[in-house]
């Protein structure tokens, strides 16, 4: 039997700042092309030793995943399971510096160690001392979504109990200038919130959001995750199909999805996937978030994040709202959809619980 | 080599023991410790600054990158990267720019 998987802790620090009660109360749209989060203070977290050698995505990293913890009150998970598309860029780019400046020579290790994909959930790990199964994902816009569906597996078939899953981006200068060169960040002398847009591109923005998944229904349990679909490729016209697909293997309809999530980032260019989702679903609440947290390959965990409080609050935020149908019935269904530049699509499903 | 009674020496010392406190705290980004932070005696590693293994590493680039100084005997490093006296002193004696 399949057993039911519960959101019981969230955590995230983004360009709004840390998760927190009054987070959509308090946020604004960003309006510029790249945007860095507001950091917390981590001294609490991490000793000066350890930090000094930490980028901006571990600390975030380790901070999110220790929000996530405490409010699932869980001390060490069973596994931790991240996701991230580009992983530690900026020891990546320190590391590659030091290539080239200093022809080949004089290699430290430090902004090495520190580069791999796998240095947050290893982080957090031996923070924690936690020695079970520590994995990464790297899938660029799914990469996320890889991790959930690992731990939903894992967690489904009593492997373990509770699973620390999340996602971290960061953004790096040399990076950035790069994705702005190819078009995916927007140009800086561009000020346009995601519902303004009429250009190409994105506001990007780093971010780190972390899950405390378990199989057991507490009173911290935002929500419910039944089921969640990933496929690279799925033209505008081939999107109700893969919609109605994932709908019916988890029992529903169309109408029986009270908010829908959008991953609408204010590319011209690749929102239109967006709109044909509305379409679908015409008389539905939809709502989207990259407006707060900005574009990157994680994006999405975010809107996991939001669907969750507003499930659990049964109340959906002014500021969340990307059309203007009412919610006049109880939160209970909430289907995500994210892709990124017409690849990576993922559906996500949540219920009240 | 100069004389370590030479007033010159002294002060050439002294400007490089500053040189060597500031490079340290900038590769091993040494946050909220300043210059004057670090006395010359500090042990470097366990107490004092409290370094370790992978900062050894970073000293020894450091060492060859600023220094021209190539340790090829990694038993040599425990008294040389004792203190900043101990460094400072080294690196007077067989530094090659």
């Amino acid at each position: 039997m399949k057993r039911s998987i519960y959101i019981n802790g969230i955590g995230a620090v983004t360009a709004q700042g840390v998760w927190r009660a009054d987070f959509f109360v308090e946020s604004h749209p960003l309006q510029h092309a790249v945007n860095a989060v507001q950091q917390p203070s981590y001294k609490e977290l991490i000793s000066p030793a350890m930090a000094r050698r930490m980028s901006r995505g571990i600390k975030m990293g380790i901070y999110a995943a220790q929000q996530a913890l405490d409010e699932a009150h869980i001390t060490i998970p069973d596994a931790i399971i991240t996701g991230t598309g580009l992983g530690c860029s900026e020891d990546s780019e320190k590391f590659l510096r030091n290539v080239l400046d200093n022809e080949e020579q004089f290699l430290t290790p430090t902004a090495f160690i520190q580069s791999t994909h796998n240095t947050v959930a290893a982080q957090i790990a031996l923070r924690l001392g936690c020695k079970g199964y520590n994995f990464t994902y790297v899938n660029r816009s799914v990469s996320f979504e890889s991790a959930v569906l690992d731990a939903l597996m894992q967690l489904h078939d009593g492997e373990a109990s509770s699973i620390l899953v999340g996602a971290v981006d960061e953004i790096s200068d040399h990076t950035a200038r790069l994705l702005q060169l190819i078009g995916y960040i927007k140009p800086s002398d561009v000020h346009e919130t995601v519902k303004e847009s009429k250009s190409p591109g994105a506001n990007y923005a780093e971010s780190a959001t972390f899950f405390t998944l378990s199989q057991e229904k507490t009173a911290q349990s935002y929500c419910e995750i039944l089921d969640l679909c990933l496929q690279n490729k799925v033209s505008q016209s081939e999107l109700p199909t893969f919609v109605d697909k994932f709908l019916k293997k988890n029992g529903l309809q169309l109408q029986d999805i009270d908010a829908l999530v959008l991953g609408y980032s204010g590319d011209s260019d690749f929102d239109g996937w967006y709109e044909q989702a509305e379409q679908l679903f015409d008389a539905t609440v939809s709502l989207y978030y990259k407006h707060l947290v900005g574009q990157c390959d994680t994006s999405s965990a975010f809107g996991l994040a939001m669907a969750a409080q507003f499930v659990s609050d049964q109340a959906i935020p002014e500021t969340a709202q990307y059309n203007t149908t009412t919610l006049d019935r109880p939160l209970k269904n909430v289907l995500l959809y994210n892709q990124f530049r017409g690849e990576d699509h993922s559906l996500v499903l949540v219920r009240s619980c | 080599m100069q004389q370590p009674n030479n007033i010159i020496y002294k002060i050439e010392m002294a400007e490089l023991k500053e040189e060597l406190k500031g490079k340290i705290i900038e590769v091993l980004n040494l946050e909220d410790i300043a210059v004057a932070d670090i006395a010359d005696s500090d042990p470097l590693f366990g107490e004092g600054l409290g370094l370790d293994s992978i900062d050894a590493l970073e000293l020894i680039v450091l060492m060859d990158k600023e220094y021209g100084i190539k340790l090829s005997d990694p038993k040599q490093g425990k008294s040389i990267f004792q203190s900043i006296d101990t460094m400072a002193a080294y690196i007077a004696e067989n530094r090659t720019k």
